[in-house]
């Protein structure tokens, strides 16, 4: 069970920033008009695309001793980035992007561009604004965004198998630890696990389906309707 | 904000270049002065109505001009001076009114008085909410009442911020007549203590008739005519100005004669030997005119008409009859097509028929010179 407590503890970790460093990505992309907006939706829709093995080789790449994030970190902290824990948050932060980005964005452009232009002229400041109007209504996406960045991180074997490695404790998430008991033919072992993960993952699908049907909004898919 | 401040007027000159066209090619061009009172700002579709308004409120930026409110100066292209929205203190009620569908009808209307005590904002959304008669509905939510209700709530967010200027892009839009009325009473009982400048942009005739005051029309971004209602509705001098304003005959037409001291000539319509008599215009012998007339200033007679001051009787034939609502629209055949609106009565008494023979009257005054 140690596993699966380090998983959860990596998913709460990895949703709360992505909403954290989400929410202003998504907004920026929802209402720039920057022409060059395009390169940065592309990026942030890399991980969707790439297999998880290129992303977490880049990753383990600039996080080892010889790469610039690696040597900031140890220059900082004293010690390493790959194969800790603060390690695997990076990555997964990163793999789990665009799940916590997207129905953000897809949300924040379903908000009636009128309603934005009536607060200004009711003399309410952005940060009013968005506190008051953007955010109430984008309530399904936030939702939406939290549930699938934590599920999406819970589920992620080949990043962190790449960049965290297999440390009991540290690195060693419920996905590698069933993949173990595989190898080591403990099918037993790997079925409860796996059936937990099954169990929570539908769980945790059908609270993002219910609640966006309940608020009354279209449903969330991967790729938001422009 | 506080208590005596002299009535603002609104003056603004703006002009709105289209985005990444050469310099001639504009959305807008305008300059207007907006005392107190109800202004409306009347065109087809696509004149720059709802512009000009974004512009006023500061929600759109003109390449070119200025705008102020009393003394105080909202923009100026010259002095690189743009107040964002919030800071300029108007009031916009848009087409679609915006209301906060998460928030009661009381959050919505308090809303713009965040800088206020909570006793302040009561007392204030508790007497505009009473004064647009929507006091009872203050803890409901705007899908759950009724259009007119969401417009007179709109109406009641916009103003208990106590504006300098009110803008109006066609709130009342899709309501029936006597709801129409009451709400524009409630308003002008409300502007008689205030006396803001208000603008309302509409783009039908009937609203124009029932509130104006002042009317400045708009047609592709150019003011084309200003002055009262009568003014300029009815003797429109543009052709889209005219279809909006419900001229049913738009008629081309060549001048014969001027009779100068008269006050008119005699113009053929295309298309036809007809000749008829209409007010003198710039124009001379031989240019070609439009002819705008109301199909309800049209006479219909089934015997040739005699001792009437009318100056043009064309004979003809009821090509066809058409119900609409309660009253009949006619078309008649006699050179030229004319469509004639008759009541039900009149078509009864004169057994009017499609193939019928008839002669239309038309008064001089009724025929109004348009350009194009």
């Amino acid at each position: 069970m140690e596993s699966l407590i380090l998983s959860i503890r990596l998913a709460l970790c990895v949703s709360v920033i992505l909403f954290v460093i989400g929410m202003p990505l998504a907004y920026w992309l929802a209402y720039s008009h920057w022409r060059g907006k395009f390169l940065v939706e592309s990026v942030v829709a890399l991980p969707l695309v790439l297999p998880p093995t290129v992303l977490g080789f880049y990753v383990l790449v600039a996080m080892g001793p010889r790469g610039p994030l690696g040597k900031l970190w140890q220059a900082v902290f004293g010690h390493g980035l790959a194969f800790t824990f603060i390690g695997l948050v990076f990555a997964s932060v990163l793999y789990s992007l665009p799940f916590a980005v997207q129905p953000l964005v897809a949300s924040l452009e379903r908000v009636d561009r009128k309603l934005l232009e009536a607060s200004a002229v009711l003399g309410a400041s952005r940060v009013r604004t968005f506190w008051r109007v953007i955010l109430p209504l984008s309530v399904p996406g936030v939702v939406t965004a939290l549930v699938l960045s934590f599920a999406h991180t819970l589920g992620e074997f080949g990043v962190v198998l790449m960049v965290g490695g297999n440390l009991p404790g540290v690195t060693r998430t419920v996905s590698i630890d069933i993949y173990d008991h595989v190898q080591s033919l403990e099918y037993a072992q790997a079925n409860r696990m796996a059936l937990v993960l099954l169990v929570f993952s539908f769980v945790v699908l059908s609270v993002v389906y219910g609640v966006n049907r309940q608020i009354g909004r279209r449903v969330w898919s991967p790729w938001p309707a422009k | 904000m506080a208590g005596e401040v002299t009535p603002a007027a609104l003056a603004a000159r703006v002009r709105v270049e289209r985005r990444g066209a050469d310099a001639s090619s504009f959305l807008l061009d305008v300059s207007i002065e907006v005392s107190p009172g109800i202004t409306i700002v009347f065109g087809p579709s696509g004149a720059g109505k709802s512009t000009l308004l974004d512009c006023i409120a500061g929600l759109l930026r003109p390449n070119e001009g200025s705008i102020t409110c009393s003394a105080e100066v909202l923009f100026d292209s010259q002095r690189a001076v743009s107040l964002p929205p919030q800071k300029r203190q108007i009031a916009y009620v848009f087409q679609s009114l915006a209301l906060f569908p998460h928030m009661s009808v009381e959050d919505n209307v308090v809303y713009g008085l965040a800088a206020l005590q909570k006793d302040q904002q009561l007392a204030r959304s508790t007497a505009i909410l009473e004064a647009f008669r929507v006091d009872k509905l203050r803890k409901r939510k705007p899908g759950e009442i009724s259009g007119g209700e969401r417009q007179r709530v709109a109406l009641a967010r916009s103003l208990v911020t106590q504006p300098r200027v009110l803008l109006l892009d066609e709130p009342l839009t899709g309501l029936d007549a006597e709801l129409k009325a009451s709400i524009v009473d409630d308003l002008r009982a409300w502007n008689a203590a205030q006396k803001i400048p208000i603008l309302y942009v509409t783009h039908t005739r009937d609203e124009v008739d029932a509130l104006g005051e002042r009317v400045i029309a708009l047609e592709r971004g150019r003011i084309v005519s200003e002055g009262t209602p009568h003014e300029v509705l009815d003797t429109p001098r543009r052709k889209k100005l005219a279809q909006a304003a419900g001229f049913e005959n738009l008629l081309a037409a060549t001048v014969v004669d001027l009779r100068e001291s008269e006050g008119v000539m005699r113009v053929r319509l295309a298309d036809s030997t007809c000749e008829i008599e209409v007010p003198l215009g710039y124009a001379a012998p031989g240019d070609r005119v439009r002819v705008a007339i109301r199909a309800g200033d049209i006479l219909l007679a089934t015997e040739r008409p005699s001792h009437l001051s009318a100056r043009n009787i064309l004979e003809g034939q009821i090509e066809s009859l058409e119900l609409r609502g309660t009253m009949i629209v006619a078309r008649v055949k006699c050179g030229a097509r004319f469509i004639v609106h008759v009541t039900l009565g009149a078509t009864r008494a004169l057994e009017l028929a499609a193939g019928k023979p008839v002669w239309i009257v038309l008064k001089t005054h009724s025929c109004h010179l348009v350009n194009d």
